[in-house]
């Protein structure tokens, strides 16, 4: 029989709404869970650090991408990687004097899809597994760094923004003898 | 567009947060399984919706079925359900013989015992897309050898 397809439909957004809803189930668990925004906030961020420490390898992997000379580059290739797991492409800018540190901002945002926060929520952070990942992620190419949301457009700024900032380089502990 | 690999990556984290987060809590871990398929439930309730809402609406329960083994699995896991069975009662099992959030575990009986929380998420996203066709059930899986799994969907006569 006949159907017209589902497959027709695209399945790259059918597949963004999936993760977009799935995660959507999550944080409502854990705000079932904890009660507290706040704690919330740090569990997504420490998820978002596994899934961080994870996808790194996955991203090197498909791109085989060489080591970040410098934080121009670090923003680059977050931005890529944006592009490549979620399909946005965030705009890099404010960079500060030092370049050290820079903003990503989003313009649409698959994750926020379908969401609205209600008044009781005005301190959740929702997309705070981001920060994570991307912290999780250059830890694992020895970058230590921290980002947080400057601006949400679930809370009614006009978009949402990122900040990165560049804590230190992290040293390998190489053994004795090699090198 | 969000990649696979993110989504992978999120199940894993949701189902070692959930069985791990607070380990007084679940002495046997049923509490853990059922957020776990709660969790599943909400989000296969209100995906399928997003999925067939181009669709007729369907003739009998097993077209339903055959829908979910069809466009259902491939949306979710790029494959569809290798066999589907039923003995006309209300029983339905879902074959799938390489299930893609154990394909990365593991290709024998090594680990065997880790992999029922990998397969509860699953049984949640069914049991919610079929309440939201307006089928009740209860879905439970086995696996015997992985990364090959079996989904048994019982359906709830009213």
């Amino acid at each position: 029989m006949a159907r017209p397809g589902v497959r027709v439909a695209d399945s790259k957004k059918i597949n963004s709404e999936l993760f977009t809803l799935t995660y959507g189930a999550l944080v409502s668990q854990l705000l079932k869970d904890y009660e507290n925004a706040e704690d919330v906030n740090r569990q997504l961020d420490r998820m978002g650090y596994n899934i961080g420490v994870r996808i790194i390898e996955d991203f090197l992997a498909r791109t085989s991408t060489a080591r970040c000379t410098d934080m121009k580059d670090t923003a680059e290739k977050i931005q890529s990687a944006f592009k490549m797991y979620l399909g946005v492409n965030p705009t890099v800018t404010s960079w500060s004097p030092a370049s050290d540190e820079f903003s990503l901002l989003f313009d649409q945002n698959p994750m926020t899809e379908f969401v609205e926060l209600p008044e009781s929520c005005l301190s959740l952070k929702y997309c705070n597994l981001f920060c994570g990942i991307i912290r999780g992620a250059c830890e694992m190419v020895q970058l230590e760094v921290t980002s947080w949301f400057v601006q949400d457009s679930l809370k009614g700024d006009p978009t949402t923004e990122l900040r990165v900032k560049f804590v230190k380089k992290l040293e390998d502990a190489m053994p004795a003898g090699e090198d | 567009m969000a990649d696979d690999a993110l989504f992978d990556f999120l199940h894993m984290e949701i189902v070692s947060h959930v069985t791990k987060s607070d380990p007084g809590l679940l002495q046997d871990g049923d509490e853990a399984m059922s957020k776990l398929e709660q969790i599943g439930y909400s989000t296969g309730y209100r995906f399928i919706e997003r999925l067939t809402k181009d669709l007729s609406r369907f003739k009998d329960e097993l077209e339903v079925m055959k829908a979910i083994c069809k466009d259902f699995w491939s949306a979710v896991f790029k494959k569809q359900v290798d066999n589907l069975r039923t003995n006309h009662q209300g029983v339905y099992v879902l074959q799938d013989n390489k299930f893609r959030f154990l394909a990365s575990i593991s290709n024998s009986r090594q680990y065997l015992e880790l992999a029922p929380k990998y397969l509860v998420f699953t049984c949640g996203l069914l049991r919610g897309a079929l309440a939201s066709l307006g089928l009740t059930c209860i879905v439970t899986a086995e696996v015997t050898t992985m990364p090959a799994c079996k989904f048994q969907v019982h359906l709830q006569r009213a």
